[in-house]
């Protein structure tokens, strides 16, 4: 049972500016289930990606071996035909078709272009059994929960007779239950002679499941360790055990009086009203104040902030905001600014910018009052404002009349952020300001986060990179599936503490699970 | 995976006369085609194009397609589109029809009355795409065929006209003239010992100085902003360009006060048009509202997140083009002079037609009020020159096609190419 199946060597794989993979090796024995884990943003989706073609020969350094046969992928379709299947973390499923027309999309049952609709649902009906799903085929896909979702991915991968399957973080979006039943289905294909690949950074279920671990951090593989020598404490020093050099420009804070508290602030999703997101969350910035709220993916950082500000995430939103001591009225996103309140989102292409438009533009749209007399723009005014925030965030541009989808992350950051420096807010709260950009640029973000905490505002940051959270902030905030599960000053936390909390709250909220079930 | 894309080389040149006509190398192109387009059609209609009557002719014919596509310049560029403006101009020719004709209503009240109209018909499709989140794609399909069906009930199949001569003189009449006719050649005299028409130069004096006043206010204008752009210290376009541009359009303003004057003077409907083009103007490029418009095109999550109330900015959108629509209704009317039920018909299609060839972009987020009233001159022009030369309505329509596609297909290639 000990010969390879796979092996990746040498992968190095490049996007313009950033070396998202350095000289990874992988291998992976036949029947095995493999862990890759590591953290948010440390390659190892790139590295499936590479695996299964959807990053094609060529754009890559390095070489595939799969059955012994070195491996030339120029799409999708060359590894699956080998076998080899991938399940991203967004599933890639159509709402409005049946679980049968889902699972053998792109795979379909025909003879001449006319869909066999029998040997459809036999089929089906016969890998749903496989997988334990119980589900008629005829059913559309919008009307199942997400773990049973989950597992129609996996009997899709079935049909097209998998013998390596991939799985991005399978578990991200189920609830323990629903882990808990995908994990044993796993442990059943494996008793079966398949080999899986988990990529995971739950380390219950890895401890649980595999049978090896690679570890992967910046882009580099660290170390493979087997079950025997597997420990929770050996996974998080290798996962963020790097060296920390001086990107974080120093501070010394002045921290005043509270100006920010949110106070027993409960959201549920949107879609699924019955999701508790945000689960009673407490928390307080001061004046002055750089605080981090670190988590992983999924945590429900981002729909925290978004609930606060306007609104603009979830329902059923409970708990009260408080500013400068007083209670603050901050349902739209109208009322959250006016109340000092400015929140620089996460997706800054998506949410954050008006892509088709100059800087000019971009910078006063949050307040146009501030540039305008009853409804009339100031021109010079405007322009005048722009130009002071285009040098005071160092922003590089031909002229403020640069289109801002033409600019390099960085500097559309920084386009963010002067928006909501020119709304005059007391409390900013930036969504992971620093990433995609480049390492310069991060180093100008922090200097202007400092200059924003030495003018006596209160900043909250949301990120995914520890480092940068230990760096910057004076305390930290870790939150967990929508639970505050620590607190701590960051002069007493480290990588290792934060994890630890993270876990910590994992087993916690197990038990409050079962005990609730 | 983070992906960072190198910041475009930066230089800090001053602004060269290649810079200036480059940043508005749309806004000057449209200006000549329609020129180019102008001469083409002087030249294949034997000088027909620009003779003093058809010229008035050409503005009294395009006046409410131009009315309605400011309306539909801020639905386009909104991220939106409304189809059944046509639809609802005709509906609303049948109100006023109904009550001026049938229930002898003071043409001024009913006016009025028939743009409130417009503007509540335009709220209700406004609301159901605003805050219903129906694509107004289809609310003003639906829109389109109600009011289609209103306007043939409302009339009963019948022709209602005519209009009384004040609210016919919203399309056909023109200013008086308070200063007096120039007479700059004498024209001869028939037998019966009046002047022969077509012959001699009358100028109506009233429209000249009009058209002197508008000169010298955008003169005054030009000025002033590029001396407030100097005393900031940031660069202004050169000199030469700058006299020159202006010069220019000077010159032609004043070649169109002249054509006018020599024929009646300023149609009525021409100042309503010439005030709705400059409120619009600046509406879109100087309030904050205008300015709202474009962000929320431009990408209305981050509109939203920047705290503009977009359904509400929806909302009134739909409602101004209600209003516009209306009016355009009550300019066709008074052009007819009757209400028919077939009214509006197809309208939609050219108003739609001049925003888009008048660079907006159907993404949303782009486009300019000048840019829609030029490219609904081009499409004005074209149709006038090609019936003049006897081309037929089959080949016209053909023709008119290929001109949007070209003209959207030239756009995007040249944004691809920059």
């Amino acid at each position: 049972m000990s010969d390879i199946i796979l092996e990746m060597r040498g992968i190095t794989k490049t996007f313009p500016g950033v070396k998202a993979l350095e000289n990874v090796n992988l291998k992976v024995r036949r029947g095995d289930i493999h862990a890759i884990c590591g953290e948010n943003g440390a390659g190892k989706s790139t590295l499936m990606k590479v695996l299964s073609g959807v990053y094609p020969i060529g754009t890559y350094d390095g070489d595939i071996h799969y059955e012994g046969k070195e491996c030339r992928f120029t799409g999708i379709h060359d590894s699956e035909k080998l076998g080899i299947v991938i399940i991203h973390q967004e599933l890639a499923l159509v709402p409005m078709l049946s679980i049968g027309e889902n699972m053998f999309l792109g795979n379909e049952q025909a003879n001449a272009g006319v869909i066999d609709w029998n040997r459809v649902r036999r089929r089906s009906a016969e890998l749903l059994r496989k997988v334990g799903l119980r589900e008629d085929p005829d059913t559309l896909i919008t009307n199942i929960g997400t773990g049973k979702q989950q597992l129609v991915e996996i009997a899709k991968a079935l049909a097209k007779d998998v013998k390596l399957l991939i799985l991005d973080e399978p578990t991200a979006s189920l609830s323990e239950k629903d882990s808990q039943s995908l994990l044993d289905l796993l442990l059943e294909f494996k008793a079966q002679g398949m080999t899986s690949i988990m990529i995971s950074h739950k380390l219950n279920e890895i401890k649980r499941i595999a049978d090896q671990i690679t570890v992967i951090r910046d882009g580099q593989s660290i170390e493979t360790m087997d079950k025997a020598d597997i420990t929770e404490d050996r996974i998080v020093t290798t996962m963020v055990g790097r060296t920390l050099e001086n990107r974080y420009p120093h501070r010394t804070p002045k921290v005043g009086e509270t100006i920010f508290e949110v106070k027993n602030w409960s959201v549920y999703h949107p879609l699924h009203p019955e999701r508790q997101i945000i689960k009673n969350v407490n928390l307080h910035v001061k004046k002055g104040e750089v605080v981090g709220i670190a988590g992983l993916m999924g945590a429900g950082r981002t729909e925290l902030a978004m609930s606060v500000f306007g609104k603009t995430y979830g329902t059923n939103i409970t708990g009260e905001v408080y500013l400068h001591g007083k209670k603050a009225d901050t349902s739209t996103v109208g009322k959250a600014v006016k109340a000092g309140l400015a929140y620089a989102t996460e997706d800054r292409k998506v949410y954050g910018l008006n892509l088709i438009d100059h800087i000019k533009h971009n910078v006063t749209i949050a307040n146009l009052p501030g540039v305008s007399n009853s409804g009339v723009i100031d021109d010079m005014g405007e322009l005048k404002v722009a130009n002071e925030y285009r040098k005071k965030t160092n922003i590089r541009s031909s002229s403020v009349y640069q289109i801002t989808g033409n600019l390099s992350g960085g500097n559309q950051q920084k386009v963010v952020l002067s928006k909501w420096l020119f709304s005059n807010p007391d409390v900013l709260v930036l969504d992971e300001p620093t990433r995609g950009i480049d390492v310069g640029a991060k180093y100008e973000i922090y200097t202007i986060i400092n200059k924003l905490a030495d003018e006596g505002k209160g900043i909250l940051v949301i990120s995914s990179e520890m480092p940068e959270l230990l760096g910057i902030c004076d305390r930290i905030y870790v939150l967990n599936e929508g639970r505050i599960v620590g607190e701590m000053k960051a002069s007493d936390a480290s990588q290792e503490k934060i994890m630890r909390a993270i876990v910590r709250g994992e087993v916690m909220e197990e038990k409050l699970e079962r005990a609730a079930s | 995976m983070s992906t960072e894309t190198a910041a475009p080389a930066v230089s800090a040149a001053k602004a060269s006369t290649q810079d200036a006509i480059k940043e508005n190398l749309r806004e000057y192109g449209l200006i000549i085609a329609l020129i180019a387009i102008m001469l083409f059609f002087q030249f294949t209609t034997s000088g027909v194009l620009f003779r003093p009557v058809n010229l008035t002719n050409l503005i009294l014919q395009n006046s409410y397609i131009i009315v309605m596509a400011l309306g539909m310049l801020l639905v386009i560029v909104a991220g939106h589109i409304d189809l059944s403006v046509g639809s609802v101009a005709g509906f609303i020719g049948a109100v006023a029809a109904v009550l001026m004709v049938d229930y002898h209503i003071n043409p001024l009240l009913a006016g009025l009355l028939c743009i409130g109209v417009g503007a509540i018909i335009g709220g209700c499709q406004g609301y159901f795409v605003a805050y219903m989140k129906i694509p107004s794609f289809i609310v003003t399909l639906a829109g389109m065929l109600i009011f289609k069906g209103l306007a043939l009930w409302m009339l009963a199949g019948r022709s209602v006209g005519p209009f009384s001569t004040e609210f016919q003189m919203l399309s056909a009449g023109f200013i008086p003239d308070f200063i007096g006719p120039w007479t700059l050649v004498a024209p001869t005299l028939n037998a019966a010992g009046g002047p022969t028409p077509g012959t001699g130069i009358v100028l109506h004096a009233t429209t000249i100085v009009i058209g002197l006043i508008i000169v010298a206010a955008m003169l005054y204008f030009a000025l002033k902003s590029r001396r407030e752009r100097e005393s900031h210290g940031y660069d202004a376009e050169p000199y030469g360009f700058f006299v020159a541009k202006n010069l220019v359009m000077a010159g032609i303003v004043m070649f169109f006060m002249y054509m006018l004057a020599s024929y009646r003077g300023l149609p009525n409907v021409l100042i309503v048009m010439g005030i709705l083009i400059a409120l619009f103007v600046f509406v879109t490029k100087r309030m904050t509202f205008g300015r709202r418009i474009y962000a929320m095109g431009g990408n209305v999550k981050a509109a939203a997140l920047s705290g503009i109330h977009t359904e509400r900015l929806t909302f009134y959108i739909f409602m101004i083009m209600g209003a516009l629509a209306a009016l355009a209704g009550l300019i066709f009317a008074a052009r007819l002079n009757m209400a028919t039920p077939k009214a509006g018909a197809g309208m939609e299609l050219d108003v739609i037609a001049a925003v888009f060839i008048g660079g907006a972009s159907a993404m949303g987020g782009i486009g300019q009020v000048t840019g829609a009233v030029i490219g609904a001159f081009i499409m004005g022009v074209m149709n006038n020159g090609m019936s003049i030369m006897g081309i037929n309505i089959d080949w016209q329509q053909v023709i008119k096609g290929m001109v949007l596609l070209g003209a959207v297909a030239f756009d995007l290639y040249n944004k691809k190419k920059a």
